[in-house]
């Protein structure tokens, strides 16, 4: 009696974890088949008013992360708009007080730049390829969540 | 006490306002491949070496359009792939390429000088011109421009890693946007084209 109990209680278990593990396939397979949508392809980065002054004054000032991560085909759109009162340079883009540089990314790669607005001096973009295949969406979504705290 | 409150709720209010968003791009601009500026500022001249023999200025090419790239003639990887887009994207303008000049600055003045620098250029494009000039000239001119330059000794001599981006300068002499490398003939040749049907 007891070690029949005991067998139908293991079948109940099993089969309540066959279900929750089949549901759990279900809601990731249709997580990731969703095509990603933003509402903007552009990534927007803006230097604070006041951040050189800070930094005169021994502020450890961090603006920017040290990476950038853009995505083709969703955000592969760089914006870059300096808020502050003197110019900021990263790389090759040298932005006045007031000025916007716009970027569209084509080709999936990693760029290095020298930048003022890092205290180490140097930024990279990073620009991952279109997401195309569901694995591959699922772990964009996975990845863009721990980076930035939101889900796409 | 309603004006005081009314005039709390308009600081709070402006000082709760976000900061000043980015200027959109101009219809122009946003026609552009490459990466814009907005608003554009003027691009730094400077007064070089020229590889026709005279002294090369940007304001000598006011009225043109003008895409600006930094190199060196020992360059084995990225500038004979820039240098032969850029020639086949003005080849691709027909007659409009009469308005586009290319200028390549050299980031080797140690092995590039004019002379060398119109031999290697004419193998892509015989009206494109080469700048070179002494160490510090050219370092100022790199300074102005945020280009980088690194040398790597070699078992035969050395490389130089630099930025590989080409400027577009618009008939008004106004650094207008930044093509990276990697981008082909059809995307120059399509800026060149948006560029050269402005006005200066």
């Amino acid at each position: 009696m007891n070690v029949a109990t005991g067998t139908t209680r293991r079948q109940i278990a099993l089969r309540a974890a066959g279900i929750a593990a089949l549901l759990l396939v279900t809601a990731l397979t249709a997580v990731a088949l969703q095509p990603i949508r933003a509402p903007t392809h552009e990534q927007l980065f803006e230097i604070p008013k006041g951040t050189w002054a800070r930094r005169m004054a021994g502020a450890r000032v961090e603006i920017l992360p040290a990476e950038l991560h853009l995505t083709l085909g969703v955000r592969d759109i760089l914006v870059l708009h300096n808020l502050d009162d003197v110019p900021q340079q990263f790389g090759p883009i040298l932005l006045m007080p007031g000025q916007t540089f716009r970027m569209p990314f084509t080709m999936a790669a990693s760029y290095q730049f020298a930048c003022t607005a890092h205290l180490s001096g140097q930024m990279s973009i990073v620009v991952e390829p279109n997401p195309a295949t569901p694995w591959a969406r699922l772990s964009w979504r996975v990845n863009n969540y721990l980076r930035s705290g939101r889900w796409s | 006490m309603l004006r005081r409150l009314a005039c709390s709720l308009a600081l709070l209010c402006s000082t709760a306002l976000p900061a000043a968003a980015p200027a959109p791009p101009t219809a122009a601009d946003a026609a552009l491949i490459a990466g814009v500026f907005t608003p554009p500022r003027a691009a730094p001249d400077f007064s070089l070496r020229g590889s026709d023999g005279r002294t090369l200025q940007l304001s000598h090419y006011r009225g043109k359009v003008v895409l600006l790239a930094f190199g060196y003639s020992s360059c084995h990887e990225v500038c004979p792939v820039t240098l032969a887009t850029l020639a086949h994207a003005r080849r691709k303008l027909g007659a409009a390429a009469s308005d586009v000049q290319v200028v390549y600055v050299t980031v080797d003045p140690e092995r590039d000088d004019v002379a060398r620098m119109h031999q290697f250029l004419a193998l892509f494009d015989p009206t494109f011109i080469g700048g070179s000039g002494t160490p510090a000239d050219l370092a100022a001119v790199r300074k102005q421009y945020g280009i980088t330059v690194t040398r790597h000794d070699t078992v035969d001599g050395y490389v130089l890693a630099h930025s590989s981006f080409v400027y577009l300068i618009d008939r008004r002499g106004m650094l207008r946007a930044l093509m990276p490398f990697g981008h082909g003939v059809d995307d120059f040749a399509h800026d060149m084209g948006v560029l050269a049907k402005e006005k200066g």
